[in-house]
């Protein structure tokens, strides 16, 4: 077996075409190929070494829905059983009526009260087809009508930073600004906030960790940063202690941290005889 | 480029050489008036993210010839009766700006020859694109060139693969591209406007992909013989490489400079 070669390092960029190391030694995942024994950059982005595994992280691209992806939608069409919603990517979805709310809804009924278009939501993937038709569904702990707040986008891959490790980044940001702050994947942020100067300190926040998401000591920096524009001291919240550089990985937490309560669909009492739905209107 | 409306600064002329009657009558083209060597190339400049609200550009110029590229998308795609189910498709538009060339004011707007090079571009570029895990989609190229000298359908492709990869999307590979010329049995590299239209070179321009050792575009404006259009090739490929270091360094610098404050 010829010796494997690898001719990049951890946190490089690299741009499609590049080769990136040879030899069968290593593994190609997303985003990679392999041509012969040489694997080549797919797509531009950073790479990330994890043993024989060779990763690469996106750093630009429109966002793709995937399943169970948290993301912040806008109401742009209300259709005859549900409402279609704008995703910020090239496929929008659709909130079917079943998923939309735990309220009942009586037929014929203005679907415009619950959800008007031009309204945000905080909504969950349920269905990504291999025609990229979406579903997302409003039942869930979290998911909610975004009201009295403003959006902020960022680029979605910059996503995983601005939630930071087990959410540290965002409560921080949170905890500091007393704003409340909502994370779609999709790069859409809803921040809600007692008053209009802490809802841009927290943007100001949230701009400047897209910004200097791919350095190192970013938590730091932002720290530094949440203290001189609030005037007070913040404090890191304490997850479990990681080194740095381990905020790289990707996996995306709750961003929100919300009360969890057992809440019983009203519906599913009615399914067992507690009551009938309405009559159907004479006109059917 | 046969329709070229450039000629070099300071050396208008009206009259257009046609290549395939000046085969008589060639004229002594000892020394490129440049003072360039037969295989240099000229000096090129390469950025990538020069349009903020573009989901991918870049600007790439080789000598007097500026190219910028924007892609945006993919997105989704209207009229509905264009969509894919099975890929993504990739739309491009070439465009000459008013006062672009040496000659009279380019007219604005489209023409038989920027659609006929905004459909090679797409046929050059689509070769690495992997657009199926975007379908129904589309993704749009655009590629505006301020400033004209020849090669301007090789500065465009050459731009928008840096704008393509610049967008994120996957790619197998760049694509680069340059006119290779051909006169009195001479080859040589990135020919600009003065020996396109007034010297009379054939004029071939190429798109060739590294990685796959394959050409996308080729075309040929002129004459040229068999044996030297191989050799010719060989060189185009050495000469190709020389660009795709450039726009390679060019991807990098934009996302590895840092920018803390």
């Amino acid at each position: 077996m010829s010796a494997d070669t690898i001719h990049v390092k951890e946190r490089d960029i690299v741009v499609p075409g590049e080769v990136i190391a040879e030899g069968m030694g290593f593994l190609p995942s997303k985003g990679l190929y392999r041509e012969g024994a040489k694997i080549h950059a797919g797509r531009l982005g950073m790479i990330a070494l994890e043993g024989k595994v060779i990763k690469l992280i996106p750093l630009t691209g429109a966002y793709i829905p995937k399943l169970n992806d948290k993301l912040i939608g806008k109401i742009i069409d209300v259709l005859m059983t549900g409402w279609r919603i704008e995703t910020r990517s090239p496929y929008s979805a659709v909130l079917g009526l079943k998923d939309a709310t735990m309220e009942f809804i009586p037929r014929s009924a203005d679907l415009t009260q619950y959800y008007a278009l031009g309204e945000f939501v905080l909504c969950k993937v349920i269905t990504v087809t291999s025609q990229k038709l979406i579903d997302v569904t409003m039942k869930g702990p979290g998911l909610k009508k975004l009201k009295d707040g403003r959006l902020v986008e960022v680029n979605p891959h910059k996503v995983p930073r601005i939630i930071g490790k087990e959410g540290s980044m965002v409560l921080m940001i949170k905890n500091a600004t007393g704003c409340t702050i909502s994370v779609g994947q999709n790069g859409w942020i809803w921040v809600e906030g007692p008053s209009p100067e802490q809802e841009i300190q927290a943007v100001n926040a949230i701009k400047k960790v897209e910004e200097e998401a791919h350095l190192p000591g970013l938590t730091e920096r932002i720290k530094a940063f949440l203290e001189e524009i609030t005037g007070k001291p913040v404090e890191i919240p304490t997850v479990s202690a990681a080194p740095e550089g381990a905020e790289i990985a990707h996996e995306a937490p709750a961003e929100e941290q919300h009360e969890h309560r057992e809440r019983r669909p009203p519906y599913g009492h009615m399914r067992h005889g507690g009551r009938r739905a309405p009559p159907r209107s004479q006109g059917e | 480029m046969a329709i070229c409306a450039m000629a070099a600064a300071g050396r208008l002329r009206a009259v257009k050489v046609n290549k395939m009657a000046a085969k008589a009558v060639k004229q002594e083209y000892p020394k490129r008036h440049d003072g360039r060597g037969w295989e240099d190339l000229r000096k090129m400049e390469a950025k990538v993210g020069v349009i903020p609200r573009a989901d991918g550009s870049a600007m790439f110029r080789i000598g007097h010839t500026v190219a910028y590229a924007a892609v945006y998308g993919p997105r989704d795609l209207h009229p509905k009766f264009m969509q894919n189910p099975e890929t993504g498709i990739l739309r491009c538009r070439y465009n000459m700006m008013p006062f672009s060339g040496h000659g009279e004011r380019v007219r604005p707007g489209t023409s038989r020859r920027s659609q006929e090079i905004s459909m090679l571009m797409s046929k050059a570029l689509l070769p690495v694109l992997d657009l199926k895990e975007y379908p129904k989609s589309v993704v749009d190229v655009f590629v505006e060139l301020p400033e004209t000298d020849a090669g301007t359908r090789c500065a465009g492709i050459t731009a928008a693969a840096m704008a393509l990869a610049d967008a994120g999307l996957m790619m197998k590979d760049m694509v680069t591209s340059l006119s290779m010329g051909h006169y009195n049995g001479k080859i040589m590299a990135d020919i600009d406007g003065y020996e396109d239209c007034d010297v009379g070179i054939s004029d071939i321009p190429i798109a060739y992909i590294p990685t796959l050792d394959k050409f996308s575009l080729l075309q040929l404006d002129g004459e040229v013989p068999k044996e030297d259009l191989l050799k010719l090739l060989t060189l185009a490929k050495k000469k190709a490489m020389d660009i795709y270091k450039v726009q390679q360094q060019a991807l990098k610098d934009k996302f590895a400079e840092p920018k803390v404050k």
